[in-house]
C-alpha cells in the first residue's frame, strides 16, 4: 500500500476530471457515483496505507513515496514526495473519512441544484489539493495543495455565482487568502535561504541536529523570522486575527462546503502547518508567544461575536473560528499534540453541526434565520439528536469528545505557565457552550416562529442527509477516547504517544510539574463552567425567552458592537479596501495608465502630427516660395563656400 | 577692361534675375526675369572664354542659347494653356499643389 | 576707351536689368529686357566676339524675345499687377537672399587670383571668336551636340504646338 500513496489523492482528481469535462451530459446518479466512489476509494486506501503504517516499529513510522522529480536546478531539488507518517495519517484519515461522509450528504442537499455535475467536481477537486497538502513530504508541494484548496474554496463559495453577495464572498476568501499567502511564500523563501532545502525531514533534522546553529532563541532570529512568516500565512487559511474576516461571509457557499472546508478541514490546514513544522516554532518563544496570544483572542473574540447571531450558519462561523483559535494556543503553549487532537474531535463535531444545520434549513425550506425557526423538534427528531450530541461536544462535557481535547488544551495552558492563557480558555469554552446552546434552544426548542409556506410542514430529511449525520454523531461520541489524558490512570495518552514520531524534532516545551490530582480538579472546573453556559442559555431562551431581549434591550451599546462583529469590517473597509480602490483608480489607472502611458504613445502620436502641421505650409503650392527655398538652399552652399575660404 | 568687372556684372545680373523671379506674379514676367538670368551665365561664359583665350566658351553659350529658345517656347505654351484653363496669369493662382 | 565703353554698356545692361523686374507691366518689362540684350551684344562685341554678338541680336533680341512679344501681346499686355501683394514676407525675404547672394560672390570673387596677363593669342585667324574659328569648333569637336540641339528644337516645336493646341 505504501507504494500506492499516490493513489489517494489521485482518485479524486480523476473523479473532479470526469465531472467536471463530461458531467454535463451524466445522469445525477452516476456523478454521485463517481464523486463519492472516488473519495470512498481514497478513504479504504488511506485506511489500509494507516493499517501498514501501524504495523511498522513507531520509529519506522516514517514512510516516503516518490512520484517524480519536479524542479531540478542547481542545487534545489525538488521532488513530488509523500510522506506518511502518523501527522499525515492522522490528517489523512480526517480529510477522507469527513469528505466522504460530506460527499454522501451532498447527494441529497444538492439533488435539486442545476450545477449537480460542477458541485462535485468543485468538491473532488478540493479533496485532491487538501491530500496533497497533507501528504506532502516538502514545503513546496505543501504550498500547490494550499494553493489548491484557497482556489477551490473560491470556487465552491461562489457556487452560486449568480447571486452577488456569494461571488462577492468568494472574492473576499481569495484575496485575504492571498494576503496571508505572502507571509507563507516569504517563509518558504527564507527556509530555503537558510537550509537550502525545501524536505520537511531534511530540514527538521537539520535544526534539531545543529544546536549551535539553531538554538533556542531568546531574541529575533531565524527561527523566529521564519516562524512568524509562517504564522502568517496561517492566519489567512486558517482565519486568525487579522484575516479571519472572510469566514463567516463564506457561509455563502453551499452547507456542505461550509461544513467540509470551512469547519473540518481547509481551515485546519493552518494548524496542520505550524503543527507539522514545530521543530522551528518550538525552538522560538517569541513565535510561540505570537502563536498563542492571537490564537487565544481570536477564540474569546469569535465567541463574543457568536454570542448575537441570528443566522444559524454565522453562528457556526464565528464557533469554528473561535475553536481553531483554540488549535492554535494549543500549539502557542507546545501542545501540538492537544491541537491537532482538537482539530480531529473539532472535525466530527462542527462538520456535524453544518450538516445538522444544513437539514434544519432543508427542513423548514430555506429559512437560515434563528429567530424563525423554533420547535423543530418533533418535526426532525434525527437532526435535532445529533444536533444536540455534537453540541455537547464542543461544549467539553464528558464523555463526549470535544471534553478530553478541550480539557487537555486548557490543561496544557496552566501548567505550561500561561495562567492568563488558562482563563480566557476557559471564558470562551463558557462563552462557546452558551452560544451553541443557544442556538439549540432557539431552533429546536420553544414556540414555532417559522413561516407556515404553502407547500408543506417542515419535514425530516431524507437518509442520505440523515446517515452522514448519524456517523458523525457516533464520532463524537466516542471521538475522544483515542486521547484520554494521563491523569485518568486508564493508560497514558494514546494519540500522544501516537503522534510523537511525527514530533520527534520538535523541542519538549518544559513544563511545571503539577500536583497528582490537580488535573482532576481542573476539568471538574471547566464542565463546571460549560454546564454554567448551557444553564444560562436554557434560562434565557426556553424558560423565559423574553428575558433576553430585555437583556439585549438594557446592553444596547454592547450589543449592538457585537451584532456588528466590532466594526471590522467597515474598519478594513475604511483603512484599506477604499484606499486601495481609490489609489488604484486615480493614481494608477488615470494617473499612470492613460496620463502617463496612454499620454506618451497619444503624445507622440500628436507630435507627428504637430510636426506634419508644420512642416506642411511648405508645401503651399506657391511657385514663388518654392523657388524661395531654392534660392535659400543655394545661399547657404555659397555661405559654405565663402566661410571656408 | 578685366575679367573681374565682367564677372561682377554678371554676378549681378544673376542675383537681380533671382529677385525678380521670386518678387514678380505674373507667369510671363517670371520667364523674362529667367532670360536675364541665363545671359548672364552667358556673359560669364563669354568673360572666361576671353580670360582663357578658347572658343569652347562661346560654342557653349552658343548652345544656350538654342535651348533658351526652346525653353521659351514651350513655357510660353505652358502659359498660354494656364491662361485658357485658369483665366489667370497669376502664378500664386496656380496652387493646387497646396496642402 | 574700352573700359568707358565696357561701363557704360554695363550701366545701360544694369539700369535695364532692374526695369525688368520693377517695371509693372509686363510690356514694358520685355521692352526693358530687349534693351538689356542688346548692350549685352555690345558687350560680347568688347570681348572679341562678333559672331555671338550677332547671334545674340538675330536670335535671343530678335526672335526669343518677339515671341515673348506676340506671347505678352495675345494675353493681356497691359494688365498691371499690383506689386503690393499679401506675400510681402516672401518679397522681403527674397530680396534678402538676392542681396546676400551678390555680397557673397563678389567677396568670392575678389579673392580668386584672376588678375594677371591672359594667354598668349592663339594662332587663329581673326581671333578665336571669328566666324571661321567659331565654325571650326562647333562643326568639328562639338558637332554631336550641335546634332543633339536640333532633335531638341523638334521636340520643342512639337511640345508647344501639342500644348497650345486648342482643344476640339
Amino acid at each position: 500500500m505504501m507504494d500506492y500513496l499516490w493513489l489517494i489523492p489521485l482518485l479524486p482528481l480523476m473523479g473532479s476530471a470526469l465531472n467536471g469535462i463530461f458531467g454535463k451530459r451524466f445522469p445525477k446518479p452516476l456523478i454521485s457515483a463517481i464523486a463519492c466512489g472516488s473519495v470512498g476509494a481514497s478513504f479504504i486506501i488511506a485506511v489500509a496505507a494507516v493499517t501498514r503504517l501501524l504495523a511498522l516499529p513507531p520509529v519506522e513510522r516514517h514512510v516516503i513515496d516518490t512520484m517524480f522529480t519536479w524542479i531540478a536546478s542547481g542545487d534545489f531539488v525538488a521532488k513530488a514526495e509523500f510522506l506518511l507518517d502518523p501527522l499525515s495519517a492522522v490528517m489523512l484519515l480526517v480529510v477522507t473519512g469527513v469528505g466522504f461522509l460530506i460527499h454522501v450528504y451532498s447527494i441529497g442537499y444538492m439533488h435539486a441544484e442545476d450545477g449537480y455535475y460542477r458541485f462535485f467536481a468543485y468538491l473532488n477537486l478540493f479533496m485532491f489539493s487538501m491530500l496533497v497538502l497533507v501528504l506532502s513530504a516538502n514545503f513546496l508541494l505543501m504550498f500547490v495543495g494550499w494553493e489548491g484548496v484557497g482556489l477551490c474554496s473560491y470556487l465552491l463559495i461562489g457556487y452560486y455565482f449568480d447571486r452577488r453577495t456569494a461571488a462577492d464572498a468568494g472574492k473576499k476568501a481569495f484575496i485575504v487568502n492571498r494576503i496571508g499567502d505572502v507571509g507563507f511564500i516569504l517563509g518558504i523563501l527564507l527556509i530555503f535561504a537558510t537550509f537550502r532545502s525545501l524536505d520537511f525531514t531534511a530540514i527538521f533534522s537539520n535544526i534539531s541536529g545543529d544546536p549551535s546553529r539553531f538554538p533556542v532563541e531568546t531574541g529575533f532570529g531565524i527561527l523566529t523570522a521564519v516562524g512568524i512568516l509562517l504564522f502568517v500565512g496561517a492566519t489567512g487559511k486558517s482565519a486568525q486575527i487579522p484575516l479571519y474576516v472572510w469566514l463567516p461571509d463564506a457561509m455563502e457557499g453551499p452547507t456542505p462546503v461550509s461544513a467540509l472546508i470551512h469547519a473540518a478541514t481547509m481551515v485546519t490546514a493552518g494548524v496542520y502547518m505550524v503543527v507539522r513544522c514545530s521543530a522551528i516554532f518550538s525552538r522560538s518563544p517569541i513565535t510561540l508567544g505570537v502563536v498563542a496570544f492571537i490564537g487565544v483572542s481570536t477564540a474569546l473574540m469569535a465567541a463574543t461575536i457568536g454570542l448575537v447571531q441570528t443566522d444559524i450558519k454565522r453562528v457556526l462561523a464565528y464557533s469554528t473560528v473561535s475553536q481553531l483559535g483554540y488549535m492554535f494556543f494549543a500549539a502557542g503553549v507546545g501542545a501540538f499534540s492537544a491541537g491537532i487532537f482538537h482539530l480531529v474531535t473539532h472535525a466530527f463535531f462542527k462538520a456535524l453541526l453544518f450538516l445538522g444545520a444544513g437539514s434544519v434549513i432543508h427542513a423548514i425550506g430555506g429559512e437560515q434565520d434563528l429567530m424563525r425557526m423554533g420547535g423543530l423538534r418533533k418535526f426532525t427528531p434525527t437532526t435535532h439528536a445529533t444536533m444536540l450530541i455534537a453540541a455537547l461536544a464542543i461544549s467539553g462535557i464528558p464523555p463526549f469528545a470535544g471534553f478530553f481535547s478541550k480539557d487537555e488544551i486548557l490543561w496544557s495552558a496552566w501548567v505550561g505557565g500561561h495562567p492568563i492563557v488558562w482563563i480566557v480558555g476557559l471564558a470562551t469554552a463558557g462563552l462557546t457552550s452558551f452560544y451553541m446552546f443557544r442556538l439549540i434552544f432557539l431552533a429546536f426548542y420553544g414556540s414555532e416562529r417559522f413561516p407556515e409556506n404553502a407547500r408543506q410542514h417542515p419535514h425530516e430529511s431524507p437518509p442520505s442527509m440523515t446517515m452522514p449525520l448519524i456517523a458523525l454523531g457516533a464520532l463524537s461520541i466516542v471521538g475522544g477516547f483515542v486521547g484520554v489524558s494521563a491523569w485518568m490512570r486508564l493508560g497514558p495518552n494514546q494519540f500522544e504517544k501516537f503522534l510523537e514520531p511525527s514530533l520527534e524534532f520538535t523541542r519538549t516545551i518544559q513544563s511545571a510539574n503539577p500536583a497528582p490530582g490537580q488535573e482532576f480538579i481542573f476539568a471538574v472546573i471547566s464542565v463546571c463552567v460549560a454546564s454554567l453556559g448551557i444553564y444560562l442559555a436554557y434560562r434565557l431562551y426556553v424558560v423565559n425567552p423574553a428575558a433576553s431581549d430585555n437583556l439585549a434591550r438594557r446592553m444596547h451599546a454592547p450589543y449592538s458592537l457585537l451584532l456588528h462583529k466590532y466594526y471590522v469590517d467597515e474598519v478594513y473597509d475604511a483603512a484599506i479596501v477604499k484606499p486601495v480602490v481609490v489609489g488604484s483608480r486615480e493614481f494608477l489607472w488615470r494617473g499612470i495608465d492613460v496620463d502617463v502611458i496612454d499620454g506618451s504613445v497619444n503624445g507622440a502620436a500628436t507630435m507627428v502630427q504637430n510636426a506634419g502641421s508644420l512642416l506642411k505650409n511648405i508645401q503651399n503650392g506657391l511657385v514663388r516660395s518654392y523657388a524661395t527655398w531654392i534660392l535659400a538652399g543655394a545661399v547657404l552652399i555659397l555661405l559654405y563656400i565663402t566661410l571656408s575660404q | 577692361m578685366n575679367i573681374f568687372h565682367c564677372l561682377i556684372l554678371s554676378a549681378a545680373l544673376f542675383t537681380i534675375g533671382t529677385i525678380g523671379v521670386i518678387v514678380r506674379k505674373n507667369i510671363i514676367s517670371i520667364f523674362l526675369c529667367i532670360e536675364l538670368m541665363l545671359n548672364a551665365v552667358n556673359l560669364t561664359f563669354m568673360a572666361f572664354s576671353k580670360y582663357l583665350n578658347q572658343v569652347n566658351g562661346q560654342v557653349f553659350v552658343f548652345f544656350i542659347m538654342v535651348v533658351a529658345a526652346a525653353e521659351a517656347a514651350v513655357g510660353l505654351a505652358i502659359a498660354i494653356v494656364l491662361h485658357k484653363n485658369r483665366k489667370t496669369l497669376s502664378v500664386d493662382d496656380a496652387n493646387l499643389m497646396k496642402w | 576707351m574700352e573700359t568707358s565703353l565696357f561701363y557704360l554698356l554695363g550701366g545701360v545692361a544694369l539700369i535695364a536689368a532692374i526695369g525688368v523686374v520693377a517695371l509693372r507691366r509686363v510690356f514694358y518689362a520685355a521692352l526693358s529686357l530687349i534693351v538689356c540684350l542688346c548692350s549685352l551684344a555690345g558687350i560680347y562685341l568688347l570681348l572679341d566676339a562678333p559672331f555671338i554678338a550677332a547671334v545674340q541680336i538675330i536670335l535671343y533680341a530678335g526672335a526669343i524675345m518677339v515671341l515673348f512679344l506676340f506671347i505678352i501681346m495675345l494675353l493681356d499686355p497691359f494688365a498691371a499687377t499690383a506689386y503690393t501683394d499679401k506675400r510681402k514676407r516672401l518679397m522681403f525675404f527674397g530680396t534678402f537672399l538676392g542681396a546676400a547672394a551678390l555680397v557673397m560672390l563678389s567677396s568670392l570673387l575678389r579673392s580668386y587670383n584672376l588678375a594677371r596677363a591672359p594667354h598668349e593669342l592663339l594662332q587663329a585667324p581673326g581671333g578665336i571668336g571669328s566666324v571661321a574659328n567659331f565654325a571650326r569648333s562647333l562643326f568639328g569637336d562639338y558637332l554631336l551636340p550641335f546634332e543633339a540641339t536640333s532633335v531638341l528644337i523638334l521636340v520643342a516645336i512639337i511640345g508647344a504646338v501639342v500644348l497650345a493646341k486648342r482643344q476640339t
